[in-house]
């Protein structure tokens, strides 16, 4: 009987050296999320009061302390909706497009090509696009529409991939059973694949809803500035919680940085809260829950 | 081609039937391509637009806009993209030299390291990282990161000098090229590490099992076997990352004191980028101003989409890799 012979010490120890560069590595990534969210929940609580989600900063002079966000969390839920309105049905349905009719043409092929080089146009280019064409070339204001425009250009490729890879998890049973009783395709895809892959199509939904409540770039040159409320998205200045916090934070004062310490704390209360719901819905509605 | 649908099996065709149900199938058909094809012309009315209005801004200007440093459109309407591009680049750059070694280590640590029940929830941890918004991030850097860095900034200032990048008179550290890369690398780490971890998960198992069997050490057989099949999709995912740290505007607008220079010397208070430049340039604009900020656009526009198509075609060329992407 032959034994199994022991691994050398030099490889030994470097399959150890190499496991403690892996563990460092995801240690050094923790790092700084943690170091975030300690600092953004530390300082932010300070002004964290319903003073600062009730009031606009109309009035409040450069040093003054009070003031709050609640303009800016009117726009970005205003802006972030319509934007969702304009870039779900378009993204829905270039993901039925892709998976349905597609079949794998040229069309298709460089649709599905461009879908993903847009996930990579920066958030800055979409909001100067928004700027040249809806508001120099043809001449409308600043407005809660026009950084939505911007935004939705920023959602849609995050939609229409998230809900083609949905779609395609629809087993070809169910729409082949649909055929076979005579139902045509169109009325196959509404009525039996488009709710079958529904929870998973939201959660995409709301994931990119959550990386676009965060942007702060295109809202520059579409929404731009104000420090009182403006409920109409489509008339005049907005605020934008991101804007909020970027306008704050450039400022030189403490009360004006403790402001913005509380807008990014709201802020990420938000955008975390929407990431949450959103992997509940999955997991919720997850195959593997036995649904 | 409205008349010709067919089922995506082959099946009977159900155009033909005159059932009042089929009605809504061409409508239907139509519109979900129509959708399609709108996103098309978004890409390209975004090219056309940011090019048309940035047309006026490049005639007035009384410089050569590729080989200027300053930007002064406003005023004397001597402006130049060289040294924005330069600042882009090099922050990008530097970002993706610290994010890659460490995401992919993260991604390993994800798909062969970490234990199984636990592999899940931790990655989910590092997806939150991509869910913290860009301007947080300009705060914590301006707040925490830049004291942070001062002193071994000067420390390797002091001992390391005579390499280029560490080289400097005056001030170091501050407001510096590699505070700003740093919060790039943290913002990008996310997308590497997530794109990473799928093909690493993907990399065949018979062969790892084949190598284990063989009596290699865990790192052997993630050598020859993961890293191997995962190279491909590692390189893509780290030039989808050099995209979007090119592209990320509002926490290096923060960050960098936005001079115009072009310097190797990260530890000193000299940087700027094309979007922070935008970023910080826009409010006091004037319409010359404006049109100069569009053409900068322009310019990050094109940047970003030939990187982008390069790391699209990459993944393409293994398709299997596609769906980890997004």
């Amino acid at each position: 009987m032959t034994t199994i012979q022991h691994i050398s010490t030099g490889r030994r120890i470097k399959d150890r050296v190499v496991q403690g560069l892996v563990y460092l590595a995801f240690a050094l990534a923790v790092v700084p999320l943690i170091s975030v969210l300690w600092l953004v929940i530390s300082n932010g609580l300070e002004r964290f009061d319903l003073e600062f989600l009730t009031h606009s900063m109309n009035g409040i002079g450069a040093r003054d302390a009070h003031g709050g966000a609640y303009h800016a969390i009117i726009g970005t839920l205003e802006q972030v909706l319509l934007a969702s309105l304009i870039s779900v049905p378009i993204g829905l349905l270039t993901a039925i497009y892709l998976v349905e009719y597609g079949n794998g043409g040229r069309l298709s092929r460089s649709i599905s090509f461009f879908v993903d080089v847009m996930t990579g146009v920066p958030s800055v280019v979409a909001g100067l696009f928004v700027f040249a064409f809806w508001i120099l070339f043809l001449g409308f204001q600043f407005s809660g529409w026009a950084g939505a425009l911007a935004l939705s250009i920023l959602m849609m490729p995050t939609v229409v991939r998230s809900a083609e890879e949905m779609l395609r998890l629809v087993p070809g049973d169910l729409r082949e059973a649909s055929y076979a009783l005579g139902v045509p395709k169109w009325r196959t895809i509404v009525k039996v694949v488009l709710p079958t892959a529904f929870t998973g199509i939201v959660t995409g939904v709301m994931l990119a809803v959550a990386r676009v409540a965060g942007e702060t770039a295109p809202l520059l040159m579409t929404v731009f500035f104000t420090n009182s409320i403006n409920n109409d998205p489509f008339n005049g200045p907005q605020m934008g919680l991101p804007l909020f916090v970027f306008d704050q934070a450039a400022r030189p004062n403490d009360t004006a940085i403790d402001r913005a310490w509380t807008g990014a704390l709201t802020l990420i209360l938000i955008v975390m809260l929407l990431n949450l719901v959103a992997r509940l819905i999955a997991w919720w509605r997850s195959p593997a829950r036995g649904r | 081609m409205a008349t010709n649908v067919r089922t995506r099996d082959g099946g009977p065709a159900t155009s033909r039937s005159a059932s009042r149900r089929s009605r809504g199938e061409a409508p239907f058909r139509y519109l979900s391509t129509a959708a399609g094809v709108a996103l098309l012309a978004i890409m390209a009315a975004i090219a056309v637009f940011l090019i048309s209005e940035a047309i006026p801004a490049l005639q007035a200007n009384k410089a050569n806009f590729f080989t200027e440093l300053t930007w002064e459109p406003n005023s004397s309407r001597e402006f130049g993209i060289a040294a924005l591009a330069f600042g882009t680049v090099l922050s990008s750059l530097l970002a993706l030299v610290i994010a890659t070694p460490v995401a992919v280590g993260v991604a390993l640590f994800i798909s062969h390291y970490a234990p199984r029940r636990l592999a899940a929830p931790l990655g989910y941890l590092i997806d939150l990282l991509a869910a913290v918004p860009s301007v947080v991030y300009g705060l914590w850097g301006v707040a925490f990161l830049v004291p942070l860095l001062r002193t071994p900034s000067q420390w390797l200032n002091e001992n390391l000098g005579w390499f280029p990048l560490f080289a400097g008179e005056g001030i170091i550290g501050g407001k510096t090229m590699i505070a700003g890369a740093v919060v790039l690398a943290i913002m990008i780490l996310p997308i590497i590490a997530a794109i990473s971890r799928e093909v690493f998960l993907q990399a065949p198992k018979m062969n790892e099992e084949a190598a284990l069997a063989l009596g290699a050490t865990r790192w052997e057989m993630i050598r020859m076997a993961v890293l191997p099949f995962g190279r491909p999709g590692v390189i893509s995912a780290a030039m989808l990352g050099l995209g979007r740290a090119m592209g990320e505007t509002i926490a290096v607008a923060l960050i960098f004191p936005a001079t115009f220079d072009i310097t190797f010397q990260i530890l000193t208070p000299h940087a700027n980028s094309i979007a922070a430049n935008i970023a910080n340039g826009f409010g006091e604009a004037n319409d010359i101003g404006r049109g100069a900020l569009i053409a900068s656009g322009l310019v990050l526009f094109i940047i970003t989409l030939l990187v982008n198509m390069a790391a699209r075609f990459v993944i393409n060329r293994r398709k299997e890799y596609a769906r980890a992407g997004a």
